[in-house]
């Protein structure tokens, strides 16, 4: 492919993908109560209303919590779970392999529709522990995944050596599959978090209103008036995003922990 | 379905039994996935046949009016309204993702990290955030019309949303990035000398990439395929907030009746439908990719 056509795809890629919040940026800096772009002027109070409205801050301390939680419980899945694949030989392993892999392969409303009806036969709809868990489930995909990857990159041959030399099974997880697997450890962490922060037919299914969390109070405000908080918040999300997988890219090798070979 | 990231290389330690600790160490993954995942779609499977109870949520029993009316003249083009919007969103998506990653995992890897946190931070962003983000772009008031208008290429500006392209537009947004770090790890495996031996053969660029290049990531792209056409197919809140009711999509139906209308017994009927049709769909790409359904067509080249 030619450089200039080569340039053009990069160029369309990176405008699609980046024109929606620059719009919603720029509405965000309105003065007024008005969603206009290119805005009326320059100013900052939305960024502030995002901090010290109360309806805008409890979603997002909701949203907060339900995302650490949530990550937590997909981590804590996806650790054993993958270790026991790339270890052992258990039958049924990949029944449960594929029970982790396949929140991905529903179309969301039906892992949502499915959580809201276990709630409701289980008579806990709408308390705070029903996203939680049902989010940690769903998101466990992803710590596997990298998990997955991490384990399949960690040469065997350094088990073998630390086996022959006597290391008990949990001596070699340890000291040589945790220390490496780490980073992927941590970057399936951060994947399930954000994913969970941006959740909403799962957290409005289970939730909804009783248990605000942000992104059902963006969608409520969707339908009964916007505001330009919506677009500040918006714009936060996205910087927030940025920042942890920029600081993820520093901290490791990006490519690397989304599949790309170990060399170089 | 595999993700193309989890097909395995065969880099393992030689595996054993292990006596009773994987079992230990499998039983929390296992009881959450069974209670959290499996017994929910359990549970929705026969809520299809439960009677709806007009005061509360369901009764049991075994009544076949919410299939009976899953399956009606409206939901039926309902379903095919759907389908084909998700179809064409996942045609164009992999139009743009595959020479996208393809041509991203030619460049140093240093390189390629900001365009993969751009990626992973869009495709992080809530469906909320996107339909919201798409209905202001292609508003009156905020939209690209004003800056179009501004540059003296329109008359005055226009409202593009809701709508059919608006809905697509959307779709293709947040499928982009997914389909992006699907391809990612096959792309960033292929031998990066490739393409330019197929140049100093004499392939053109384009040639020697469909030529060449394609046939090798087939299997990974039509994973990709079904992945996407699978998330667009589940989506709510875009085809809710950007499209017209003409452009309402299944889980549109399912939501408004399972949440406003109270009828869950016909909210899983119409999700089990879905889960029916959409896992056909995908199996029959994965199939196409892997090339067992073409196979008739080199059989007739054969001496």
């Amino acid at each position: 492919m030619s450089r200039l056509l080569r340039g053009a795809l990069f160029a369309l890629v990176v405008a699609y993908l980046l024109a929606p919040i620059l719009v919603v940026a720029g509405v965000s800096l309105n003065p007024r109560q008005v969603l206009f772009f290119p805005p009326e002027g320059l100013s900052l109070r939305w960024y502030g209303a995002a901090f010290t409205d109360p309806n805008w801050y409890r979603p997002a301390i909701n949203s907060l919590l339900v995302a650490t939680f949530a990550a937590l419980i997909a981590v804590s899945i996806a650790l054993p779970l993958s270790y026991v694949a790339w270890r052992y030989r258990v039958r049924y392993t990949n029944v449960v392999m594929a029970m982790g892999l396949s929140p991905f392969a529903l179309p969301p409303v039906i892992t949502a529709l499915g959580a809201l009806a276990l709630w409701i036969v289980l008579q806990s709809y709408g308390r705070p522990h029903t996203v939680v868990l049902s989010h940690g489930a769903f998101l466990t995909t992803l710590p596997l995944a990298t998990l997955t990857v991490g384990l399949q990159n960690l040469n065997p041959q350094l088990v073998e050596a630390a086996r022959t030399m006597g290391a008990t099974g949990s001596a070699v997880f340890r000291t040589i599959v945790f220390p490496y697997v780490r980073p992927y450890l941590i970057a399936g962490f951060v994947f399930a978090f954000v994913l969970s922060l941006n959740e909403y037919i799962i957290a409005y299914m289970t939730v909804g209103f009783t248990f605000e969390t942000l992104p059902v109070k963006i969608f409520a405000s969707l339908r009964y008036g916007y505001s330009p908080v919506m677009a500040a918040i918006s714009v936060l999300f996205f910087a927030f995003a940025v920042v942890v997988f920029t600081a993820v890219g520093r901290a490791g090798d990006l490519p690397r922990l989304l599949g790309a070979d170990e060399r170089e | 379905m595999r993700l193309p990231l989890l097909q395995r290389n065969g880099r393992q330690p030689s595996r054993r039994g292990g006596g009773p600790w994987p079992h230990v160490l499998l039983a929390w993954p296992t009881l959450a996935l069974t209670v959290l995942f499996l017994v929910p779609l359990g549970i929705v499977t026969a809520l299809g046949f439960f009677r709806r109870i007009p005061a509360g949520f369901f009764e049991v029993g075994f009544v076949l009016d919410n299939y009976a009316r899953a399956l009606d003249a409206f939901h039926l083009e309902r379903l095919w309204v759907s389908v084909t919007l998700a179809l064409a969103a996942t045609l164009i998506t992999l139009l743009l993702a595959v020479p996208f990653t393809f041509l991203l995992t030619r460049r140093p890897r240093r390189s390629q990290v900001p365009y993969l946190v751009l990626v992973l931070a869009s495709l992080s962003l809530s469906e909320v955030i996107v339909g919201f983000a798409w209905s202001l772009l292609l508003s009156r008031t905020s939209g690209i019309s004003n800056l179009l208008v501004m540059a003296g290429l329109m008359e005055a500006p226009v409202a593009w949303s809701p709508g059919l392209w608006a809905v697509i537009l959307a779709f293709v947004f947040v499928a982009l990035p997914l389909a992006i770090l699907s391809l990612y790890p096959t792309f960033s495996r292929l031998d990066q000398e490739l393409p330019e031996a197929a140049g100093t053969m004499g392939a053109a660029p384009l040639v020697g990439f469909v030529t060449v290049v394609l046939p090798l990531v087939r299997r990974a792209v039509a994973a990709t395929a079904a992945l996407v056409f699978i998330f667009v197919l589940g989506a709510y809140v875009i085809p809710q907030t950007l499209g017209r009711p003409a452009h309402w999509t299944i889980p549109v139906h399912i939501t408004d009746q399972a949440i406003m209308k109270n009828h869950l017994p016909l909210a899983a009927s119409l999700a089990v439908v879905l889960l029916v049709v959409s896992s056909l769909i995908a199996v029959a790409i994965v199939l196409l990719g892997s090339g067992r359904l073409a196979r008739a067509e080199p059989a007739g080249r054969a001496p």
